[in-house]
């Protein structure tokens, strides 16, 4: 018998969200980041098939002013982007947890997951800075 | 997030209104500067084309330069001034007609730029002899202490940095104005004339630093604060943070200096020779004039330039201009243009392809991505003649 799990989302304090769902997560980055970066004019994706270790730089998103990177929250490889962005970008600030999704990484490591934050504990943390 | 302390950072007379307004502060040139308000860099600029933004450029280095010997005595005592600025700047000064003002750039030995600055003739005849000078903010101590140390004994230098010192840009800027300096909309651009504002007189100039109409008020800050606060209930008028203040200088082709222009760029390949008027041209009296003249007559080896990169990645300063294999320039500031919704970017590349049209490669962390050499400004400017 299949067990099915619901999806989970958990955050990083470099403001990135993944929601796990069996063995992919779906990357993006959070109200928070989105609303301290502005305005974003463009997001450089990484290629699909790519693979990053935890803390690579991952994607790029540029506001009017600055570039800053997004690294990835966990290992794997990517199996899908989010072309919506490239003519697109400012869903990222539009809807930055659906619609504005950067792309579904293949879990490398399951373990990375524990040492990610849940949804309060984020919060927790926004409340620090 | 930046690292620098708070702590030695200056603050201007206008801090508590940014705070008030809900700005997002950083260090900017020595002081704690809004970089952008709620609205946001992209509507900020937008507002600013369309209406009237009120930036607070108070960290810049406002201050007058006035001869030694007293100030008053019509236009010889403006000729004497001139003259001694002339020693440091390749523009006509002395030309200058009461109340005019002109773009000018302090040079070195070499005739690399120091800074780009304003140098204004007062209107009144009391007042010939002096000048009104506005410098870069984070340049003000050098350029002070040139002055200071070339025309010692001969002019005295005061400085006017603690007083506010705000622009407001925008084709509404002029209506917005004309409630508060009745006469102001007579002005031209690069004009001024003074103002008694509750019995202190305040300079207002008909200029500005975003391609748009718009003027520059000096002001003390006693008088200067409720000004700035009630032309703030304006619903013309919106307060603009040094992000859209770069997003919109960037658009009208207008340099950065530390960025576009620095001690080893001349003025010739910065593409303003238009600073440097016939007469100081024939005289060749200014620092640095042999190259000056040279680029001049027989080209510079690079040249300032517009590019465009043709897909959505901006170009940031620092990137790297090729053709083909060849690299042929560097980008000295780049982003995104709000108004002409693509990104911008200016940057010196060799002369021989500084041609309008010509396809370039910019590269952008690492891809090639493909950019034309383009006509400054990307937005027209929309100054009062």
């Amino acid at each position: 018998m299949t067990r099915y799990t619901q999806p989970t989302t958990f955050f990083t304090k470099e403001h990135e969200w993944v929601t796990v769902h069996n063995d992919l997560a779906t990357v993006g980055i959070t109200h928070f980041a989105e609303n301290a970066l502005g305005d974003i004019v463009f997001v450089e994706l990484p290629d699909v098939g790519a693979e990053f270790a935890l803390g690579d730089d991952m994607a790029v998103v540029e506001s009017v002013k600055a570039a800053s990177d997004v690294y990835a929250p966990i290992s794997g490889k990517v199996v899908e982007v989010n072309i919506v962005l490239t003519d697109k970008p400012e869903t990222v600030n539009e809807s930055p947890t659906e619609k504005g999704w950067f792309c579904v990484l293949q879990i490398k490591d399951g373990d990375e997951i524990a040492s990610l934050m849940d949804e309060a504990a984020y919060k927790a943390f926004c409340e620090t800075l | 997030m930046s690292d620098t302390t708070t702590e030695d950072l200056k603050r201007t007379p206008l801090y508590d209104l940014h705070v008030e307004c809900g700005a997002k502060l950083v260090p900017f040139a020595g002081y704690e500067m809004p970089v952008q308000f709620p609205a946001g860099v992209m509507e900020e600029h937008n507002w600013t084309r369309q209406h009237a933004g009120l930036f607070d450029v108070s960290h810049m280095g406002p201050c007058f330069l006035s001869l030694e010997e007293g100030i008053g005595g019509g236009d010889e005592a403006h000729a004497k001034i001139a003259a001694m600025v002339e020693e440091l700047v390749p523009s006509d000064i002395t030309s200058l007609k009461p109340g005019q003002a002109r773009l000018t750039v302090l040079l070195n030995a070499e005739g690399g730029i120091l800074d780009d600055l304003i140098i204004t003739r007062p209107i009144g005849d009391e007042a010939q002899g002096s000048l009104y000078i506005v410098v870069n903010g984070a340049m003000k101590e050098q350029d002070w202490g040139i002055f200071e140390k070339a025309l010692a004994g001969r002019a005295v230098l005061t400085r006017a940095d603690d007083r506010i010192l705000f622009a407001l840009q925008g084709p509404e800027a002029v209506d917005v104005m004309t409630d508060f300096f009745p006469g102001c909309e007579e002005l031209s651009f690069m004009q001024h004339m003074p103002f008694e504002l509750n019995g202190t007189r305040c300079i207002v100039s008909r200029c500005g630093y975003t391609g748009e109409d718009g003027f520059e008020v000096l002001v003390q800050p006693e008088a200067g604060l409720p000004l700035v606060k009630e032309m703030m209930t304006d619903e013309r008028v919106m307060p603009i943070g040094l992000g859209a203040r770069d997003s919109l200088r960037l658009e009208a082709g207008l340099c950065l200096y530390g960025h576009d222009l620095d001690p080893a760029t001349s003025p010739i390949e910065a593409d303003l020779g238009w600073v440097i008027q016939k007469r100081r041209r024939e005289a060749g009296d200014f620092p640095g004039a042999e190259r000056i003249l040279r680029e001049r007559s027989e080209g510079p080896a690079r040249k300032r330039v517009g590019i465009k990169p043709l897909e959505r990645a901006p170009a940031r300063e620092g990137t790297e201009i090729f053709i083909g294999d060849e690299k042929v320039g560097i980008v000295t500031s780049g982003g995104f243009g709000p108004t002409v919704e693509h990104p911008v970017a200016m940057g010196y590349v060799a002369t021989a392809h500084a041609v309008t049209g010509t396809e370039v490669q910019l590269m952008v962390r690492g891809k090639a991505r493909p950019a034309v050499i383009a006509d400054l400004p990307f937005v027209p400017h929309n100054y009062k003649r």
